[in-house]
């Protein structure tokens, strides 16, 4: 079998065309660099926390101030309704899953540009950028996680809150629907970021509004009331959010339907990402 | 079997002038409608042949137009052409960190690329982590960078600082690091970039001679992308000359440098010249007059045969008194390389010291000969010792040395052989 195959001219290992497929997922070479991508995913973690003095503390304390803060603001000030759910555990059941998502979609937007020197040089699979950022998030994501259990057991124990128990694996459902959305709209604007530049300026504004379109600091049953309620509802992120609520505080504003349609959208947003990704990849070097 | 490794075939690559950007939107949306309708891109059409000299109204260009060559298992190939040739153009589309407009390339085997040593480097990680990570990035998996690691450090020399942050290494530890890691890629097939070779004469050395062993002991076929002939003849076998991104000529490395060293002559340095008579500027206060290339009849002279004697005359000018210290200077150029300097005041120290008289100096020196076979330039200055050079002349003196009376028992000055200089030694049994 070697040697026919030998005989055989036309035997490639790697044929390099100016066309490539849009909706490639590039499995073959993923699987070959999966190395690199914990290399990166491990460089992620030690070179942000090296030289500070706390550390990886900063992973709690970072949604731990904006959950004071929040509560401070929003809570004691604009006194706007949790619908009946503690504060502290409220907001940062919001919260954590909200930064998971930010940070996804904002490292993953600017893959391009802040890689550029990095993919102007070498050729691996562009993918286990995104990816890299994807799942070294997810590290931060489950400590702060853990933090967040933590504090919940307390409300739990004090009999303030009753988790919905069985309903815990939708949690992780959640998550995976957070990363390819994040992942998704991250690589749809990275593409557009290569050439128009305009677009890395508007991202923090983006994002921001977007995190007060999605019920982080209010429930959807609260908004709902409003006469934009309807913006929220139509929001793919406020499923996934509310289905937390839901999980751990057994309130929330979330069916079946609704958490297929988020599914739907991140699904649609996560190929149309890939193509673009894919297109972009091919000679964004040219014009950066 | 057929023993081609690399078959690159009609590969083209268009170009985009002017600033990126500007009016950018309108025109995607233009193609985009093009393309919709099934027609061509209406910007690809009006692409140019990319020569950089002439301006043109089309804002499209050929950086690259119909390459086609192939690599043979083992071979080392030297790409050569002047800047803006397309040769990096290529190197990139090799590497796949762009791809080409059209055409295609196919590949047998594992292929790495070395545009640049040390990429992904991160200042806050350590050596250590640095090597795992820029080899990963390289290509190589974990387990590899794992057999090669202690080679690697061997290599790069910063063992004592394997544990700490790269930041803090000289930036001569970290190129040496960062080439330790490229040096041992296993790929089958290697492009590396001319930059690569930047820094100290020996580590450009050390590179050279590293990807000569890897491709002389290792069998691996190596692309190498260079302007530099030097280096493109020490390392390749085989060569692909590229004039504004077209195949200017492919083939063995010694026939695709003669015909790139053809094109790049300029015929107005290649005039022979034996004499120069400088015009009078009364108002400078030293100044060369003459100088003539003779030989030893004193007759002027721009041919040579290998054993003639070869004289310069040198006559200056000194108009202020107390001048001091002056001394003629020569330097003697061969093919870019300079043979030496050579200073009135080496042999007569008392220059150093003594004002000039004012008025005319003349000197003749005669030349070491034999000189091998080529083509030589002479400088001529006036220097102040150490300090400016008070006058040197605007045309170099040119000479060519011939063979003509070729003596095969004086092989140590025959063309062939290499090095600069002819030298016959005296070889005894003691």
């Amino acid at each position: 079998m070697q040697s026919l195959q030998e005989h055989k001219e036309e035997q490639w290992d790697l044929e390099i065309k100016s066309e490539t497929k849009l909706l490639d997922f590039h499995i073959a070479d993923l699987i070959r660099y999966r190395d690199l991508l914990g290399l990166l995913i491990r460089r992620d973690f030690v070179a942000n926390y090296k030289q500070t003095v706390m550390g990886p503390v900063w992973i709690f304390l970072q949604p731990l101030l904006t959950t004071l803060m929040f509560t401070l603001v929003f809570g004691r000030i604009a006194k706007l309704s949790t619908n009946g759910m503690p504060m502290l555990p409220f907001y940062l059941s919001g919260l954590i899953p909200w930064n998971y998502f930010a940070d996804c979609l904002n490292r993953t937007s600017s893959v391009f540009v802040a890689n550029a020197s990095v993919f102007g040089k070498v050729y691996f699979p562009r993918l286990v950028m995104p990816l890299s950022i994807v799942v070294s998030n997810v590290i931060r994501l489950a400590i702060q996680f853990g933090l967040f259990i933590c504090i919940l057991t307390y409300y739990i124990v004090q009999g303030k809150v009753t988790p919905q128990y069985e309903l815990f694996p939708l949690f992780f459902f959640n998550i995976l629907l957070l990363a390819v959305l994040g992942m998704g709209l991250g690589m749809l604007i990275s593409a557009i970021a290569t050439k128009y530049r305009d677009i890395s300026n508007l991202m923090a504004f983006a994002v921001q509004l977007l995190m007060y379109a999605t019920p982080i600091i209010y429930p959807l049953a609260v908004a709902r009331e409003k006469s934009i309620g309807w913006l929220i509802e139509l929001n793919p992120l406020s499923p996934p959010m509310e289905l937390n609520r839901l999980i751990f505080f057994g309130n929330g504003e979330v069916s079946p339907q609704t958490m297929l349609y988020s599914s739907i959208v991140a699904v649609v947003i996560f190929c149309l990402g890939l193509a673009m990704f894919n297109k972009t990849e091919r000679n964004f070097i040219d014009t950066v | 079997m057929s023993n081609v490794v690399v078959k690159v075939e009609n590969i083209s690559k268009l170009y985009r002038l002017g600033e990126v950007g500007t009016g950018s939107l309108q025109q995607d949306m233009k193609r985009w409608w093009a393309k919709t309708r099934g027609k061509e891109d209406p910007f690809a059409k009006i692409g140019d042949v990319n020569d950089r000299t002439v301006k043109s109204d089309s804002q499209y260009v050929w950086s690259l137009k119909d390459i086609n060559f192939e690599i043979e298992s083992g071979d080392t190939l030297g790409i050569i052409g002047r800047n803006g040739a397309g040769k990096s153009t290529l190197l990139k589309i090799l590497s796949r960190v762009t791809t080409a407009t059209s055409g295609s390339i196919k590949v047998k085997g594992r292929i790495a690329s070395l545009l640049e040593v040390g990429t992904g480097f991160h200042p806050d990680l350590t050596g250590r982590e640095n090597i795992f990570l820029n080899g990963a990035i390289l290509g190589m998996t974990k387990t590899e960078i794992k057999r090669k690691f202690d080679d690697i450090v061997d290599f790069s020399g910063v063992e004592r600082y394997i544990d700490t942050p790269v930041k803090r290494y000289s930036s001569g530890m970290y190129i040496r690091l960062a080439f330790a890691v490229a040096a041992h890629l296993e790929s089958e097939i290697l492009i590396v970039d001319e930059v690569l070779a930047v820094g100290d004469a020996e580590f450009q050395k050390k590179c050279i001679g590293k990807m000569n062993s890897v491709s002389k002991n290792e069998g691996r076929t190596i692309i190498f992308v260079s302007h530099s002939t030097h280096a493109i003849k020490a390392l390749c076998r085989k060569g692909v000359y590229l004039v504004n991104g077209q195949m200017r000529f492919a083939g063995e490395i010694e026939e695709t440098l003669k015909v790139y060293e053809d094109d790049i002559k300029d015929p107005e340095t290649e005039r022979l010249i034996s004499s120069y008579e400088a015009t009078e500027r009364p108002d400078s206060p030293a100044q060369i007059l003459n100088v003539r290339l003779t030989d030893e009849r004193g007759t002027e002279q721009t041919s040579f045969d290998v054993f003639d004697l070869i004289f310069v005359e040198y006559i200056f000018v000194i108009r202020e008194a107390g001048l001091s210290p002056i001394s003629p200077i020569i330097n003697i150029t061969k093919d870019d390389t300079e043979l030496f300097w050579s200073f009135a005041s080496d042999n007569q120290p008392a220059m150093i010291d003594k004002p000039w008289e004012p008025g005319i100096h003349r000197y003749r020196v005669q030349l070491p000969t034999p000189l091998k076979k080529g083509r030589y330039s002479i400088a001529c200055k006036l220097g102040k010792l150490r300090i400016t050079d008070i006058d040197s002349l605007p045309v170099k003196l040119r000479f060519e040395v011939e063979e003509l009376s070729f003596n095969s028992d004086y092989k140590s000055f025959a063309h062939y052989r290499p090095g600069i200089i002819p030298a016959l030694l005296d070889w005894h049994k003691f």
